[in-house]
């Protein structure tokens, strides 16, 4: 491990840290645009989280250190994520460390947490969202799997940074597993990001929400971090879409100059893919909770195919 | 080069039973039972362990008892195979028996000291099962162990549903034993030796390869818990005590698998390619199906049950895997699956055991089985609950812990798949693959369910708030597997390093190269094409999680305030309102509506005592065992016609067959 690659390491990870509540904050506001409302700040989420770490945290009575540790946990299982999904370089030590199912185990452990942590106060919103969570979880979480699965068998590697390279070096084209596996990650990310049409950030409804019913008794520096790590999942999930449908200008090899050229790079591609993402958002309604299966189930039904068209085709 | 491990293991069996019997002379005397002899049974388990790890490594032993029938004496032998499961049955029983001090008090059913006996007796059994070399002493031991557990899960014979359970358990037990003993005759090919070495040299043509096969496959999956087999499980399991669950769920499953390894891997020569399609296909089916079940059980033991169905059927996927590739001559991927098949039974053996033995201290301390009466044990037990987080992320199958190591390697099998010369083949392995991450996915919401409704939210009973925590044996013996299950989990290699002689023995390459990887990176095939190291990812959560808390604290403040939780405007929540075991289950039954057979009783608008019920029963019982019963009832009523009751009636039978005898042999 060279003195560069662990200096594009760090500086990955603080630039996902950093840009993360941007993100957020592009989508919030390309989505108020769409829909002819007057958009906040691009800066909000930041002041959100100032705000939050600023107050006391208010912690039910019968709460156990289960619900205090669990902030943490979400968010450093998010943070080992953002080191090992290349959306710089490709040089990362990290990387080898973790691969691609060990990415899908970090956001399995953070949902895992998640959920226990709403079960524990035991109220009946903690658990109705704990269950719902899990409910999604267990159909996207092999879907995620299974697109991941795709790219490694064309690139032949589960590492992730050797994905990116392999994928990088082909000439564009469209390739029919390639296509498949978009969709259903696509799909895939709407669900785990707690997006229309499967569940909506902005929501206190009872009947509908899911992430936001986990989180109902957070407050202060617990929420803030939980709404970090959020925002630092929806981050890692546009990078993984990036690294593996459009890897092209990430730096590969570790000196942080390339690292620093590939930035531009990023954030373009983050900014059309917020607008993407504002544009699902505005154009579709939220499904009923069990209408998800169908879709999800549809989802993973559509990354096992791009899996057999890998096969059947070559690549 | 000592047989040093065969030594330990025959003076370990000794051990064993002289604690037993020690156990039988004083049959009341709780103190000297709980405290003497279930300390020194761990502490003999703990030897076995060790010497058996030590005797991985090492070629085969073998050895001629001077015991059994006369001219039959008793082969044992201890190779590669037998020394890694000796070794799981070692690590993993000595917790148990450490627990079990804590554990077995004096109750309305067997006496402790007989309990003793059963208990080291059925240890015994399952280290000779482990260590035969014949036909006879297998069936002998298997037969010990079958009927020890028996009694052990009968421990409480005076309820009526225990008696049932143990009934159930028997039966299936010895159905599976008559597939085994038909496999051993197959198996000798005519020639009358009932020695695996015999058996090593047979070479079986046509058909009875297959034939053997499938009845080791029917044998050891009885006793194993494959579909259709699987019914005694959810029923034995609840009804035994906690440590014997465990034992029995942890380890007793593992000598079925053992069985099946040595049948296909050793004695059998040759493999074909569909058999492997076989194993991978039903292993499948019953991961899947196992955690559909575990999904919606209200029983937190029934639940385990369905788990540990789950966990065969992913062991029998990855020996199907590992059939396919070696028949294909791919060995270095069937290294890898068979790592994994091993990997994931010693794993199974030390967080499915913290799982059943939390469930006894739980049930000791709250008389309570049944979910929905339970909940918030995290205040009143802590150790309890904390260490069983530790073996529900483990089973969850989450890194950095133990149960994702096996997964990963299973699914880097799954996922370099070369080239394999049937097309079809080619393409059932990724649905195998989707298959099986949908199957731990599962297993994840089942995780979430059974530590959620157990030790979190509020309690649902008011008697819960008398609810203690676990006492120091039982303390001890649980914190022992949850270092077992982060120690598997964060040394991978390691303990690779340790199961690869066992590969070599039965596939001929191993899954580690030299110079690939490191003691901290695993890296199967080589690392450019995937690599994993638990203990960076761990240490790196971990700094993290400690570096946020401390930043946090220092830029901002760590003040906190207690309040009551929201309430929604609607002041009298109790804790009922929480989320039941069958509400929590609720999603999967709707979706996965088919697999149950439900009966649901719904309350009209009109009832003034609303109230809904629902009970969830498996399709199998229905399909295949309730005919089953009811023709062997017409059989015997049928047979039981020839029952007149009068003498001479009998005395006409037998004038009948010996004038039919007379006639035939003439």
């Amino acid at each position: 491990m060279t003195l560069g690659a662990f200096i594009s390491q760090l500086l990955q990870v603080a630039i996902a840290l950093a840009l993360a509540p941007l993100l957020v904050g592009w989508v919030n506001q390309c989505r108020a645009w769409l829909q002819n409302k007057s958009a906040p700040s691009l800066f909000m989420p930041y002041r959100t989280i100032r705000k939050l770490f600023m107050k006391d945290a208010v912690v039910a009575e019968n709460a156990s250190p289960m619900f205090r540790l669990s902030p943490y946990v979400v968010f450093g299982a998010m943070c080992c994520a953002a080191a090992i999904v290349p959306s710089l370089a490709t040089d990362l030590p990290f990387a080898s460390a973790a691969d691609a199912i060990a990415l899908v185990g970090l956001f399995a452990l953070a949902r895992m947490f998640i959920a226990l942590a709403a079960m524990d106060i035991g109220t009946a919103f903690g658990s109705l969202g704990a269950r719902r969570e899990m409910f999604i979880g267990f159909l996207a979480e092999p879907a995620l799997l299974m697109v991941l699965f795709t790219a490694s068998l064309i690139s032949g590697s589960t590492s992730l940074p050797t994905i990116v390279e392999a994928l990088a070096r082909r000439e564009f084209a469209i390739y029919p597993s390639l296509a498949f596996a978009g969709v259903a990650f696509t799909m895939v990310s709407l669900a785990e990001n707690a997006r229309i049409p499967v569940d909506n950030p902005a929501t206190h409804l009872e009947l509908t929400m899911i992430h936001e019913a986990m989180v109902l008794e957070y407050s202060a520096r617990h929420l803030a971090l939980i709404e970090w790590a959020s925002a630092l999942k929806l981050f890692n999930y546009s990078c993984i879409g990036i690294a593996i449908f459009f890897p092209f200008g990430i730096a590969q090899g570790g000196d942080w100059a390339g690292v620093l050229g590939a930035a531009p790079a990023l954030i373009a591609k983050l900014a059309i893919g917020g607008f993407g993402l504002a544009l699902i958002e505005t154009l579709s309604a939220k499904m009923r909770i069990f209408r998800a299966p169908e879709f999800l189930g549809t989802a993973f039904l559509l990354a096992v195919l791009a899996m057999l068209v890998n096969l059947l085709l070559g690549t | 080069m000592t047989d040093t491990g065969l030594f330990v293991t025959l003076a370990t069996i000794l051990g064993w039973l002289a604690i037993g019997a020690l156990g039988l002379a004083r049959p009341r005397d709780l103190p000297f039972i709980s405290r003497g002899l279930f300390p020194a049974g761990a502490i003999v388990a703990l030897l076995l362990g060790f010497a058996a790890m030590m005797a991985i490594g090492e070629g085969p032993h073998s050895r001629v008892l001077a015991l059994g029938l006369p001219d039959l004496p008793f082969h044992v032998r201890i190779d590669s195979l037998s020394a890694f499961f000796l070794f799981l049955l070692g690590a993993a029983s000595a917790a148990i028996s450490v627990f079990s001090a804590g554990y077995f008090r004096s109750s309305e059913g067997t006496a402790p000291g007989v309990v003793c006996f059963q208990y080291h007796a059925f240890l015994a059994a399952m280290a000779l099962v482990l260590i035969a070399d014949d036909a006879y002493v297998f069936m002998v031991a298997w037969e010990t162990m079958a009927l020890a557990s028996f009694f052990l899960v009968t421990t409480e014979h005076r309820i009526p549903e225990i008696r049932r359970a143990g009934f159930l358990y028997l039966l299936i037990a010895h159905v599976g034993a008559i597939g085994i003993l038909l496999c051993f005759g197959v198996l000798q090919g005519g020639q009358g030796d009932y020695t695996f070495d015999a058996m090593r040299r047979v070479q079986l043509v046509g058909y009875w390869p297959t034939i053997a096969f499938l009845l080791a496959l029917f044998g050891f999956g009885a006793k194993a818990g494959i579909l259709p087999l699987h019914v005694w499980l959810p029923e034995a399991h609840p009804a035994a005590p906690s440590p014997v669950s465990a034992l029995m769920s942890g380890v007793m499953l593992k000598t079925a698998i053992y069985g099946l390894l040595r049948v296909t891997f050793d004695l059998l020569g040759t493999q074909v390619w569909w058999w492997g399609v076989v194993a991978l296909a039903l292993g499948l089916v019953t991961a899947i199906f196992g955690v559909i079940y575990a999904c919606v059980q209200t029983d937190m033991k029934r639940l385990l049950a369905y788990s540990s169905i789950e966990n065969i059927g992913i062991l029998l996927a990855g020996i199907g895997l590992a059939l396919l590739f070696n028949a294909y001559g791919k060995q270095l991927l069937a290294a890898i699956a068979m790592t994994a098949v091993l990997y994931h039974a010693l794993n199974h053996a030390f967080f499915k055991s913290l799982l059943f033995l939390a469930t006894g201290s739980v049930l000791h301390s709250t008389k309570e089985r049944s979910l929905g009466r339970l909940g918030g044990l995290i205040h009143r037990m802590p150790w309890v609950a904390w260490l069983a987080l530790v073996g529900t992320l483990a089973i969850a199958g989450l890194p950095p812990l133990n149960g994702f190591v096996s997964e990963w390697l299973l699914l880097q099998a799954f996922l370099f798949t070369p080239e394999l010369p049937q097309s079809f083949v080619n393409m059932l392995v990724p649905i195998a693959a989707a298959a099986l991450v949908l199957a731990a996915a599962l297993a994840g919401y089942v995780m979430v369910k059974f530590y959620g409704v157990v030790f979190l939210g509020r309690p649902r009973e008011a008697s819960l708030a008398y609810a203690h925590d676990a006492g120091g044996f039982e303390r001890a013996g649980l914190a022992y597997l949850a270092a077992g299950c982060v120690l598997l989990g964060v040394l991978p290699v390691t303990v690779i390093g340790i199961i690869d002689p066992v590969n070599s023995l039965l596939i001929g390459a191993t899954a580690l190269k030299e110079g690939q990887g490191n003691w901290l990176l695993l890296a199967p095939i080589n690392p450019d094409r995937a690599s994993y190291s638990p203990l960076i990812v761990l240490v790196v959560i971990a700094s993290v999680v400690l570096i946020t808390i401390q930043l946090v604290h220092r830029f901002y403040h760590g003040r906190v305030r207690k309040a009551p939780p929201w309430d929604c405007g609607f002041p009298s929540q109790t804790a009922r309102m929480q989320d039941t075991a069958e509400g929590f289950g609720q999603p999967i039954r709707q979706v996965f509506e088919p697999f149950f057979r439900m009966e649901r009783h719904l309350p009209s608008p009109f009832d003034r005592e609303p109230r809904y019920a629902v009970t969830v029963e498996d399709h199998f019982w229905y399909a295949i065992y309730a005919p089953i019963a009811r023709a062997a009832e017409r059989l015997a009523r049928i047979v039981g016609l020839l029952q007149q009751g009068r003498i001479s009636v009998y005395l006409v039978y037998s004038f009948i067959t010996l004038i039919a005898l007379l006639f035939l042999v003439r």
